[in-house]
C-alpha cells in the first residue's frame, strides 16, 4: 500500500517547511533593512516615511510580519507541547498565545497602512 | 504451595539464532508460543559472531555444491559427525540463506548483485580439492545483522517474549517433560511455565574456561538443566579452540581475516602454516591451526616479552579490504589489543570457543537419551544451536556451520514441533515433587549463609579447566583436574551469595548460573578422561592417534557419573557414505 | 582508583544515594570500566547490579553514564577517564536498580517504527538482488546495537519519549527506508510526518556525540526529511 506523506498527518512536516521559509524570509526582511540603514546614514523621519509609504515595502514587511507569527506560533507550540504536560495549563497558554498574535498582528496592520 | 503456571504450545528456552528461529516458524503458525529469555533477545552470543554462514551457493567460484560442502564438514569433524544430519544441513543450507536474504538480511554483495562469499577455514571443492569461497557474510557482522533480522521478523510476527526472564530447571513429568520452572529477574516471581513442547536453545557454555570468545551469559545453562532431569549429555569432551583470541582479551578476530587473506607468523616474522599444512595453510580446520600455534609458543617461537602469543598479520590486505570486509576486526583490535590492523599485526592466541557436543538429538530436534544401547525419544523436549549434538560438527566444527546449524536446526524444531501439535501432543502434569526438585536450586541459594563466594568457586574452576582440559590433553593433567573439580563440586553446595533481594538480583543469577558452569565443566572432564584417542578438538599426548577401531563413537554422560555410548551415523540418504580416512 | 556509583534499590532505599569504591585496579587486572564494575561486584559487594553479556561492545547491553557521558562500560577505558569515576545509570530511563534503566519505552519506540523488511513483491527463488553501491547504503545504519546511548542523551526523548521515535528508532527507520529491497517507503515516510515522531528533532547532536559504535542519527534524520519533502513535491 502506498501512502503519499501528505495523505495524512503531515502537520510535522508543515510545521517544519515553514519554519524554515518565514526563517528565510525574516532573514532576508532584516538584512535588506539593515543593509538600507547603512546605505542611509542620519536617516530622518522623512526618509523613513517615504520607504515604508511604497506598496513594495509594506507589503514586504506584511509578509515579515507574518513570517514573525508563524514562526513564534510554531516555536512557542513546540516548547509547549514539550514542558507543558498539563492539558489545561497547555490549552490556557495556547489560547492566550493565539489571542496575543491575533492582536498583535492587526496592530501591525494598523500601524503600516495608517503611515 | 501456590505456584503460578502459565500455560503455552510451546516454550523456546533462548532467544539467540536458534530459538527465534524455531520462535519465528512457530509464532507463524498460529501457534501460542513464549519465548524466555535471560538477556533482550538481541543481546544473545550470536550477535557476537562475525565471519559468516556457509552454503554452497557458489555466488563468488561460478559453482559448488552442497555434496562438497558435506564432505568438508564430514572430514571438519574427524567423522565423529553423524553423516545424515550433515547432509540435511548442507542440503538445506542455500534455501536458508535465501531465506534469511529474504528476511532483509543485509548480507554483503558482489558487483552482480548476489550474496558475497569469502573463504573459510577447511572449505574444498570437488571433495578436498581448491579452496572455495563458501562463507556469505555481512561484512564482519554477520551474526549482528542475523539476531537482530530474526528479532525484527519475530516482531513483525508478533511473537510473545519474556524477557530477562531466568529457566532454572526443567519441569519433569512421568512421560518426558512437562515445561521450566523460570524466574523473572526484575521481580523474583517464579512460574511455571508448561507447554506441550519445550525446546532449548540455550547457546554455549565458554564460561568454565578462564580465557574465552565466549559472552558473560554462556554458561551453559541448558546442560545443567538437562543433566539435573536426568538426561545425558554427547561429547562434551570436544571443545574447539579458536586459533584467533586476542591475546589477554580473548575477545574474537574471525577466521574470515585469514579467507580474506591475512596470515599467521611466529616471532622469526615465518608464516608457520605453510610448514603444518602446505595445502590449506591458515585455511585448515581449527583444530589443526590452534594445535600449531600451541606447538610454536611451546617451542619458544611465541611472541612478546613472554613468548606466549603469535601474530596475526593483515596489513598487506590494503585499507580498502579491511574497512570494506574486516571493519569491526579493526575496532576491536584498536579497543582491546591497542594495535591498528592497518599498521601492526595483532596478538592472537589459541582460545576456548565453542562445545561441539551438548545435548544429543535427531533431525527433528527431538532430545533423546539411551537405554540399554536404545536411543529414545524424550517426550516434549527439543534442542536447537550450540546447546544441541545433532551431530553436525563432530569432533571439530567447521568455521561457519554454526550460524548455519542454529539456523537449519532452528527451523527444524519449529517445524517438528508445529506437527506433533498437530498431531495431537498434549500438556504433561508434573508431581508435586517433580515441582519441588524444579525449585531445589534456587532455593539452595536462598536458604545457605556464610558459604564462600560464587566469585571464588567460579575462579577456581575456569583455571583447572584452562590448566588441566585445554588444547592439549593428558591422563595425569587431567585425572589430577578431574580430583580438584570433584572436591569443588563439594564446595559449591555450601557456598552462598550475600544478596538476597527480590528486585533484579543479577547475584542470585550468577549462583544460579554457576550450578550449571559445574555440571558442563564435570561433564567435559569425565568424557575427556574417558576417551582415550586424539581426534578433532580432543588431542592428547598420550594417544596421538585417532583410533577408529575403539572410538569411533558419540560418548553420553550423565550426572550420576554413568556413561554410555551411541553409534557415529554413516548412512546419509541420498549419497554415498563418506568413507574413513586421514586428515592433512 | 575511586568510583562514586549511584546506588538504589526499591526494596530498602527511599531514594537513590551515590556510594564510593577505592579499587586497586591493577592489581585486578581492570582494563575497562566494565572490568573494575565486575572486579567491585565479585570481591566488595556483590549487590551491584548491572547489565554485561558480550564484553566487546556489540551486545549493547551496558550502556551507562560515565563522567557525565552515555557510554558501553566493556569499550570505555579506565586510563581515559578523571577521576573519581562518576558512573550513573542512563538517564531519562526510569531506574529499576542501580544501574539497570527500564527500557520499555525505548523498545516500545523501535517497534513503532516497524523494524522489519517489507516487500510486497513476490518471493524469488535466489537472492534478492543488490549493488554493493546500494548496499553500502545500510552502511552506518543496521550496526546499531540498541544500546539506548544516543535516546537516553536526547533532549527531546526526554520530553516527549512516548511520542519521539528517538535518535536510535529513527535510524533502523531510515536504515530500511534506504533499502533498495523494502517496498513500503512511502508508508513509512508518511508515519513519521506528524509533529512528534521525527519532527521533535532539534538537531541538538547529542546522540552522535556518545554513539559507541560511531553512527549517526542526525544525519539519517535529516535524510529522512528530505525525503519527504522529494515526496511532498
Ligand atoms: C565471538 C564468536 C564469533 C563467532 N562467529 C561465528 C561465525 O562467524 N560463524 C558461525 O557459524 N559461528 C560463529 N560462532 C558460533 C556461533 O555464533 C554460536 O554458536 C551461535 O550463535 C549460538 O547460537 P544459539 O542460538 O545456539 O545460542 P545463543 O545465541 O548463545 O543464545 C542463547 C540464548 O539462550 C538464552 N538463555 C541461556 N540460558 C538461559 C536461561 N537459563 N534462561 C533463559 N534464557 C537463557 C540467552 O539469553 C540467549 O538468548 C561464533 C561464536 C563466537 C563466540
Ligand atoms: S540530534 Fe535530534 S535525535 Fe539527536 S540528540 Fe539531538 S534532538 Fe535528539
Ligand atoms: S545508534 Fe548508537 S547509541 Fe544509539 S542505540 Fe544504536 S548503537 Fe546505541
Ligand atoms: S557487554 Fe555487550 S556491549 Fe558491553
Amino acid at each position: 500500500m502506498v501512502k503519499s506523506v501528505l495523505g495524512v498527518n503531515h502537520q510535522g512536516l508543515t510545521d517544519w517547511l515553514i519554519q524554515r521559509v518565514s526563517a528565510v524570509i525574516m532573514m532576508l526582511y532584516s538584512v535588506g533593512l539593515f543593509a538600507y540603514l547603512i546605505m542611509h546614514p542620519g536617516l530622518d523621519y522623512a526618509e523613513w516615511h517615504a520607504l515604508f509609504s511604497s506598496k513594495c515595502m509594506k507589503l514586504a514587511t506584511l509578509l515579515f510580519i507574518l513570517s514573525l507569527l508563524f514562526h513564534s506560533w510554531i516555536g512557542m507550540w513546540t516548547v509547549f507541547t514539550d514542558y507543558i504536560k498539563s492539558f489545561l495549563l497547555r490549552l490556557v497558554l495556547q489560547v492566550f498565545l493565539l489571542l496575543s498574535l491575533i492582536v498583535f498582528f492587526f496592530a501591525a496592520l494598523w500601524i503600516l497602512w495608517g503611515v | 504451595m501456590n505456584l503460578a503456571t502459565q500455560r503455552f504450545d510451546a516454550v523456546i528456552v533462548g532467544g539467540g539464532g536458534a530459538g527465534l528461529r524455531a520462535s519465528l516458524e512457530l509464532a507463524q503458525s498460529g501457534l501460542n508460543v513464549a519465548v524466555i529469555s535471560k538477556v533482550f533477545p538481541t543481546r544473545s552470543h550470536t550477535v557476537s559472531a562475525q565471519g559468516g554462514i556457509n552454503a554452497a551457493l557458489g555466488n563468488t567460484d561460478g559453482s559448488d555444491d552442497w555434496r562438497w560442502h558435506m564432505y568438508d564438514t564430514v572430514m571438519g569433524s574427524d567423522f565423529l559427525g553423524d553423516q545424515d544430519a550433515i547432509e540435511y544441513m548442507c542440503k538445506h543450507a542455500p534455501e536458508t540463506i535465501y531465506e534469511l536474504e529474504h528476511m532483509g538480511l543485509p548480507f554483503s554483495r558482489l558487483d552482480n548483485g548476489k550474496i558475497y562469499q569469502r573463504a573459510f577455514g577447511g572449505q574444498t571443492r570437488n571433495f578436498g580439492g581448491e579452496l572455495v569461497h563458501r562463507t556469505c557474510c555481512a561484512a564482519d557482522r554477520t551474526g549482528h545483522a542475523m539476531l537482530h533480522t530474526l528479532y525484527q521478523r519475530n516482531v513483525a510476527a508478533r511473537a510473545k517474549f519474556f524477557n530477562e526472564w531466568f529457566a532454572m530447571d526443567l519441569v519433569k513429568a512421568e512421560q518426558g517433560i512437562a515445561g521450566v520452572m523460570a524466574l523473572n529477574i526484575e521481580t523474583g516471581e517464579v512460574v511455571f511455565l508448561q507447554a506441550r513442547a519445550t525446546i532449548l536453545a540455550t547457546g554455549g557454555a565458554g564460561r568454565i574456561f578462564q580465557s574465552t570468545t565466549n559472552a558473560h551469559i554462556n554458561t551453559g545453562d541448558g546442560f545443567g538443566m538437562v543433566l539435573r532431569a536426568g538426561l545425558p549429555l554427547q561429547d562434551m569432551e570436544f571443545w574447539q579452540f579458536h586459533p584467533t583470541g586476542i591475546a589477554g582479551a580473548g575477545v574474537l578476530i574471525t577466521e574470515g581475516s585469514r579467507g580474506e587473506g591475512g596470515y599467521l607468523i611466529n616471532k622469526e616474522g615465518e608464516r608457520y602454516m605453510e610448514r603444518y599444512a602446505p595445502h590449506l595453510k591458515d585455511l585448515s580446520c581449527r583444530d589443526v591451526v590452534a594445535r600449531s600455534s600451541m606447538i610454536e609458543i611451546r617451542e619458544g617461537r611465541g611472541c612478546g616479552p613472554k613468548g606466549d602469543y603469535v601474530l596475526l598479520k593483515l596489513d598487506h590486505l590494503g585499507t580498502e579490504v579491511i574497512n570494506k570486509r574486516l571493519p569491526g576486526i579493526r575496532e576491536l583490535s584498536i579497543t582491546f589489543a591497542g594495535v591498528d590492523p592497518l599498521k601492526n599485526p595483532i596478538p592472537v592466541v589459541p582460545t576456548c570457543h565453542y562445545l561441539m557436543g551438548g545435548i544429543p538429538t535427531t533431525v527433528h530436534a527431538q532430545v533423546l537419551t539411551v537405554k540399554n544401547g536404545q536411543d529414545h525419544i524424550v517426550e516434549g523436549l527439543y534442542a536447537a544451536g550450540e546447546c544441541a549434538c545433532v551431530s553436525v560438527h563432530g569432533a571439530n566444527r567447521l568455521g561457519a556451520n554454526s550460524l548455519l546449524d542454529i539456523v537449519v536446526f532452528g527451523r527444524a524444531a519449529g517445524l517438528h514441533v508445529q506437527q506433533s501439535v498437530r498431531e495431537g501432543l498434549g500438556y504433561r502434569t508434573p508431581s508435586s515433587a517433580d515441582i519441588e526438585a524444579a525449585l531445589s536450586g534456587l532455593n539452595r541459594w536462598n536458604n545457605n549463609q556464610n558459604g564462600e563466594s560464587v566469585d571464588v568457586i567460579r575462579n577456581e574452576l575456569q583455571k583447572i579447566m584452562q590448566n588441566d582440559f585445554g588444547v592439549f590433553r593428558t591422563a595425569e593433567h587431567m585425572q589430577e583436574g578431574f580430583k580438584k573439580l570433584e572436591k569443588l563440586q563439594e564446595r559449591l553446595k555450601s557456598a552462598s551469595i550475600k544478596d538476597k533481594s527480590q528486585y533484579f538480583n543479577t547475584s542470585r543469577i550468577e549462583a544460579l548460573e554457576l550450578d550449571n558452569l559445574m555440571e558442563t565443566a564435570l561433564a567435559t572432564a569425565y568424557l575427556a578422561n574417558e576417551r582415550t584417542e586424539s581426534r578433532g578438538a580432543h588431542a592428547r599426548y598420550d594417544f596421538p592417534k585417532r583410533n577408529d577401531r575403539d572410538w569411533l563413537k558419540h560418548s553420553m554422560y550423565f550426572s550420576d557419573g554413568t556413561i554410555d555410548f551411541r553409534p557415529v551415523n554413516m548412512k546419509p540418504h541420498e549419497v554415498e557414505p563418506i568413507k574413513l580416512k586421514d586428515r592433512e | 582508583m575511586r568510583f562514586s556509583i549511584y546506588r538504589y534499590n526499591p526494596e530498602t532505599d527511599k531514594k537513590p544515594y551515590m556510594q564510593d569504591y577505592d579499587l586497586d585496579s591493577e592489581a585486578n587486572s581492570c582494563y575497562m570500566v566494565l572490568d573494575a564494575l565486575l572486579a567491585i561486584k565479585n570481591t566488595m559487594d556483590d549487590t551491584l547490579t548491572l547489565r554485561r553479556s558480550c564484553r566487546e561492545g556489540v551486545c549493547g547491553s551496558d550502556g551507562m553514564n560515565i563522567n557525565g557521558k552515555n557510554g558501553l562500560a566493556c569499550t570505555t577505558h579506565l586510563s581515559s577517564l578523571k577521576e573519581p569515576i562518576i558512573i550513573r545509570p542512563l538517564p531519562g530511563l526510569p531506574v529499576i536498580r542501580d544501574l539497570v534503566v527500564d527500557m520499555t519505552q525505548f523498545y516500545q519506540q523501535y517497534e513503532k517504527i516497524k523494524p522489519y523488511l517489507q516487500n510486497s513483491e513476490p518471493v524469488p527463488a535466489k537472492e534478492r538482488l543488490q549493488s554493493p553501491a546500494e548496499r553500502a547504503k545500510l552502511d552506518g545504519l543496521y550496526e546499531c546495537i540498541l544500546c539506548a546511548c544516543c535516546t537516553s542523551s536526547c533532549p527531546s526523548f526526554w520530553w516527549n519519549p512516548d511520542k519521539f521515535v528517538g535518535p536510535a528508532g529513527l535510524l533502523q527507520a531510515y536504515r530500511f527506508i534506504a533499502d533498495s529491497r523494502d517496498t513500503e517507503k512511502s508508508e513509512r515516510l508518511a508515519d513519521l510526518a506528524d509533529p512528534f515522531s521525527l519532527f521533535r528533532c532539534r538537531g541538538i547532536m547529542n546522540c552522535v556525540d556518545v554513539c559507541p559504535k560511531g553512527l549517526n542519527p542526525t544525519k539519517a534524520i535529516n535524510e529522512i526529511k528530505e525525503l519527504m519533502l522529494e515526496e511532498a513535491v
